[in-house]
């Protein structure tokens, strides 16, 4: 039984990224949410701002702990979500749904290829535990 | 009033009963036309501030709190019955050295011809602050071997500052600042800030498995674009950096300075002179090894220790003699400025240097047996916790959840339920190397009784971890108030207004 | 043996109990060549006899306040302190606990941090303070690194030279490694922040403005003219306090478009000692809270009544190390009690009416002196101050100090105090009042002026 959707694709980072034409969202994974424990706030982009893939585009805080977020593939903020102001336990709640963090608009999906998908991530994961 | 029907039952809850009454801000219990001060007559005529400050005028301090002294010291008197001390049980946070503070320098400090001398007062009537000054800085140079101390640093991490800007300056003066300090993977989470603050970028040196600096890595890493390297020693693990000369040797061969974090100087005080080491700057806590107290958070003092090289760039002023008494001396075209106003935390260095006085040339004790109540914690619990780095401890030990872990009982669990038995948590933040850290210092002033109920504490936690996980993950029970949720807390603490000072609805978890 | 509980035959039981057979065993892994085998030069151990005997003649060798009429202030103004304050701050469950991590037993300190805090947020005017900075001068450093955060990439800094010099001398030290120029902008003649002077030395590079109210001079600025100027350029304003009383009487600077204060509070009830430990506060806008440095107490309501915590910790240098807001740790924790006390007897009508206490005896000196009639003293500047002026001597500011010690006076600090070896203002002499001094002492005050 796997805990992570089909329907999109893994980074090693822990991020996850669903594309649709030629824009993508991106969240943290189920796993990323349960080791950083209870999400206090997270800061997000400006719209419009245009960051290469890999880059760090945001941090996500617990209460005894800070994660830098890293964008999967190159491109532009369009949308973030902007209920994680009041809500940001939504991150814990729903990781892979509510809990999405920005929307991008691709610019080169050059980085998909580099990207896992939900059965590879589930072993990287366990991998990763044994470590 | 309806508590009164309570004490008829025979145990009225005493924790909810202080619960209530004790734990509201002043600000709530504030009443309209209380006033807790008289204050001596108006004996010239009085002024008007309309008058004088025209549109810049206030007229109030709205929502300023109003009260009687009773209610002052009552309010106060029952908050600080919601604190652990010291004074009342061992206090086994590791690195931040919780001592007995001893009250004849609270006395000595409160004298009226230390408490009440301005800063501005004239040198021929501050000579005994001065002279103070003075004493303290011989005292330090014979426990550390240093050439000239400041008192500058207002507490360890900004000891950490003018140290890392001494050395900077130095290196400015020799030709170019250099890019980089190197601080251990162990280290307090001040060094890396400070060498931030003074300008390096911050590069980390992993620890060995014994928990110690690697002499081989280090002399890949220490390039002439390295400033300083910044340690710590006994280390954050309590562990002695055993090749510690190797190490200075390799960093003076490049040109760079050693920094010691002195906030573990309570392990060695007396028994080495961090000078003789091959360290060249060095802070001390003088609210850790010298007993001043901290007081919920400080004040503390950080003076800097500094070899030859480094005494030109010493922050100002410095006291110096002057015929038969001493002067403040501006002078030293090198230095890298003021620190701050004034001289120091001069009231915390009246309570250094009674403290030295009063162990003088036996102070080594103080080192000896910080060793031995942790040597001895470490032996009583090792069959219980895990340790990570099984290195010989100094003044402190470092075990971790592991053990407890599998029941799902991490150290926040255990030190929430060491509450309940009525002792102060150990430090758990740090070091970052050990997940799940337990770092535990007794120090000297721990009776043999103390430590073995402290034992006795951790080892049935250990046992109820293993029986009933349940009992230590929701301590603590009998504490003023149950655990918080600081998740809670930050993200209400993260909207818009919420450090208002007024009563607002009661927060449930969602 | 001092303050070591366990007798020696204690002390051998536990050595036996860890297994080593002499305590230098336990110091095995410290190189032989470091180790010292014999004590250090230090003189055997005093008993508290002993200690009150050597170092009450130190004590006794300072001019205490106590024993003369003073007039010092220049950036420390010693207030009274209710007798209960100094009585309540020896309790061992405040004096000897430790920073407030573990919230669950330490209610009490983080009540009264948060206290101070609310204190210092309805004092100046602004939404969040935090638990408290070392002193006044570190303070301001603090708040321009944070407006250098918010503001992002921008290079220079702008303050008055009407800030107390010691703060100025502080933010050099600091800044100098990281990158940040300082524009000093120059007292006008009449020793106020000249607006025109201050709005011409911001630019887009500029990170945020700095004035002092009152400011070194003793003289009541406008903090509109450092919101305004900084506004116009995006940058953001500084607000510095030295002097915490006057905020009981004067527009505080959150109400005048001041983003960010600063200062020291030690006014409310510290004893000077000799300058330090004292109590640093920062105040800002509820939206830049995020980038405040040192610790914070939140409170957070629940059925039970309210409870208190360190919160928004992210910001801090045990988690986020060199990328932290500052590298503070230790602070001033008891001293922000000590004024939190002092405050909550004082109270909002304590607080005016000290303030109007100091105000009224500074503006009796003042007027002492404008009809002295002798041409030989005169206030400098003409404008509006609070409890402290610079007041202009013809003859040397040391024999006039001199002249008003014989008379147990402490007649004031002379401005070359503030920035030695800087040859400004050497005919200044900055005096202070506060609701410690009677007229009784005003008038000899007067008097001895007039002998010159
Ligand atoms: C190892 C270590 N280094 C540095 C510091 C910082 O010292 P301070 O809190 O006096 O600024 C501490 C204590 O907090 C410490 O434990």
């Amino acid at each position: 039984m796997s805990s992570y959707p089909d329907d999109r694709l893994y980074s090693e980072s822990h991020e996850w990224i669903r594309v649709e034409g030629d824009t993508a969202t991106i969240g943290i994974t189920d796993h990323a949410q349960k080791e950083l424990g209870d999400v206090v706030f997270v800061e997000l982009p400006d719209l419009g701002e245009i960051f290469d893939e890999g880059q760090e585009f945001g941090t996500i805080e617990s209460v005894k702990a800070v994660s830098e977020l890293f964008l999967p593939v190159a491109g532009e903020i369009v949308e973030v979500n902007k209920g994680l102001v009041d809500e940001p336990n939504a991150v814990n709640e729903d990781p892979h749904g509510d809990g999405w963090l920005v929307k991008v608009k691709v610019t080169s999906d050059d980085a998909l290829n580099g990207l896992m998908n939900a059965a590879a991530y589930e072993k990287f994961v366990e991998e990763e535990a044994k470590a | 009033m309806s508590d009164h029907g309570h004490l008829a039952s025979p145990a009225p809850d005493a924790s909810r009963l202080d619960r209530r009454r004790g734990s509201s801000s002043i600000f709530d219990a504030s009443r309209p036309g209380r006033r807790g001060v008289l204050l001596p007559p108006l004996d010239v005529p009085g002024a008007d501030p309309e008058a004088l400050f025209g549109a810049l005028h206030r007229t109030e301090v709205a929502g300023e709190v109003e009260a009687s002294e009773v209610d002052a010291i009552r309010h106060f008197t029952r908050l600080s019955q919601k604190n652990m001390s010291i004074d009342a049980n061992l206090y086994p946070l590791g690195s931040c050295t919780m001592k007995h503070n001893p009250r004849i320098n609270e006395e000595i400090a409160r004298l009226a011809g230390f408490a009440e001398v301005h800063p501005y007062t004239p040198g021929h009537l501050s000579q005994g602050a001065l002279e103070l000054i003075a004493r303290l800085e011989a005292a330090l140079i014979a426990l550390t071997g240093f050439a000239r101390i400041t008192f500058q640093p207002s507490a360890g991490a900004n000891g950490e500052l003018a140290g890392c800007l001494m050395i900077r300056a130095a290196h400015v003066k020799a030709g170019a600042p250099r890019k980089y300090v190197l601080v251990p993977d162990s280290a307090h989470g001040t060094n890396p800030a400070s060498a931030h603050f003074a300008g390096y970028e911050v590069k980390e040196l992993p620890s060995t498995p014994r928990g110690t600096l690697d002499p081989a890595d280090l002399e890949k890493k220490m390039t002439d674009e390295v400033a300083a390297v910044m340690i710590t020693v006994p280390n954050t693990l309590g562990v002695f950096e055993e090749n510690i000369l190797e190490v200075t040797r390799i960093v003076h061969a490049k040109g760079g300075y050693v920094y010691l974090d002195g906030a573990n100087f309570n392990a060695f005080v007396g028994k080495i002179r961090p000078a003789d080491m091959g360290v060249d700057v060095m802070h001390m806590n003088l609210h850790k090894t010298f007993s001043t107290p901290h007081g919920g958070g400080g004040p503390g003092a950080g003076p800097v220790g500094v070899g030859a090289a480094l005494v030109p760039f010493l922050p100002v002023p410095t006291v110096e003699p002057e015929g038969t008494g001493f002067r403040l001396d501006f002078d030293h075209p090198d230095s890298i400025g003021r620190m701050r106003t004034f001289y120091g935390n001069f009231g915390v260095l009246v309570r250094a240097l009674t403290y030295i006085l009063s162990y003088g040339q036996e102070i080594g004790e103080v080192a000896e047996n910080a060793v031995l109540n942790a040597n001895y914690l470490r032996k009583k619990l090792a069959p219980f916790y895990h340790l990570k780095y099984d290195a010989p401890s100094y003044h402190e030990v470092v075990f971790d959840d592991k053990l407890q872990a599998a029941r799902g009982v991490h150290n926040i669990d255990v030190a929430k339920r060491l509450m309940d038995y009525g002792f102060h948590p150990p430090t758990m933040s740090f070091p970052l190397i050990v997940p799940g850290a337990l770092m535990i210092e007794p120090t000297e002033s721990e009776p043999i009784e103390e430590l073995d109920a402290f034992a006795d504490a951790m080892i049935a936690i250990a046992r109820e971890a293993e029986e009933s996980p349940e009992l230590v993950t929701s301590a603590p029970h009998v504490t003023p108030v149950g655990r918080i949720d600081e998740a809670l807390l930050a993200r209400e603490a993260s909207k818009a207004g919420s450090f208002a000072p007024v009563l607002r609805a009661p927060v449930r978890r969602s | 043996m001092r303050y070591i509980p366990n007798s020696p035959a204690e002390q051998a039981d536990l050595l036996r109990e860890v297994g080593v057979a002499s305590v230098d065993d336990l110091f095995a892994t410290v190189p032989r060549e470091v180790f010292r085998k014999s004590p250090p030069p230090l003189a055997p151990p005093m008993s508290e006899v002993e200690l009150r005997r050597d170092l009450g003649a130190l004590a006794a060798k300072n001019a205490a306040a106590t024993c003369y009429a003073s007039f010092l202030g220049a950036g420390l103004y010693p207030h009274h302190s209710p007798a209960f304050v100094s009585q309540l701050l020896l309790r061992g469950e405040f004096l000897t606990s430790y920073t407030p991590y573990q919230p669950e037993v330490s209610q009490g300190t983080l009540t009264a941090i948060w206290e101070f805090q609310s204190h210092v947020a309805l004092l100046t005017g602004l939404d969040v303070a935090n638990a408290s900075m070392y002193e006044g001068a570190s303070a301001l450093v603090e708040a321009f690194l944070m407006a250098e955060r918010l503001t992002k990439k921008r290079t220079r800094v702008v303050v008055s030279k009407t800030v107390h010099p010691e703060y100025l001398a502080t933010l050099r030290t600091y800044l100098a490694y990281l990158g940040l120029e300082i524009v000093e902008v120059p007292a006008g003649s009449d020793g106020v922040t000249n607006p025109a002077a201050l709005a011409a030395a911001v630019d887009d590079e500029t990170i945020a403005v700095a004035v002092q109210s009152p400011n070194v001079f003793g003289l009541v600025e406008d903090w509109s003219v450092a919101a305004e100027a900084a506004h116009a350029k995006g940058a953001l304003a500084i607000g510095v306090v030295n002097e915490m009383f006057s905020l009981a009487l004067l527009k505080p600077p959150g109400e005048a478009g001041i983003d960010i204060a600063c200062g020291e509070a030690a006014s409310f009830g510290l004893p000077a000692s000799f300058g330090g430990p004292l109590v640093g506060f920062l105040a800002c806008r509820d939206g830049f809270k995020r980038q405040i440095p040192g610790r914070l107490a939140g409170r957070l309501e629940t059925p039970d009544g309210p409870v208190f915590a360190l919160t928004l910790s992210t910001r801090e240098q045990h988690i986020r190390r060199e990328k932290a807001t500052s590298n503070i740790c230790t602070n001033q924790g008891l001293f922000a009690l000590a004024a939190t006390m002092t405050l909550t007897a004082l109270g909002k009508h304590g607080l005016r009416e000290t303030a109007l206490l100091c105000l009224s005896k500074s503006e009796y000196l003042k007027a002492g002196i404008g009809k002295l009639g002798t041409g030989k003293f005169a206030v400098a500047f003409p404008g509006a101050t609070f409890n402290e002026f610079a007041l202009r001597c013809g003859p040397p500011v040391e024999e006039v100090l001199s002249a008003l010690e014989k008379a147990q006076i402490l007649g004031g600090v002379p401005f070359t105090r503030l920035a030695p070896g800087s040859g400004e203002h050497e005919d200044l002499l900055l005096v202070a009042t506060t609701e410690r001094n009677r007229r009784e002492d005003l008038d000899r005050y007067l008097d001895v002026l007039k002998g010159f």
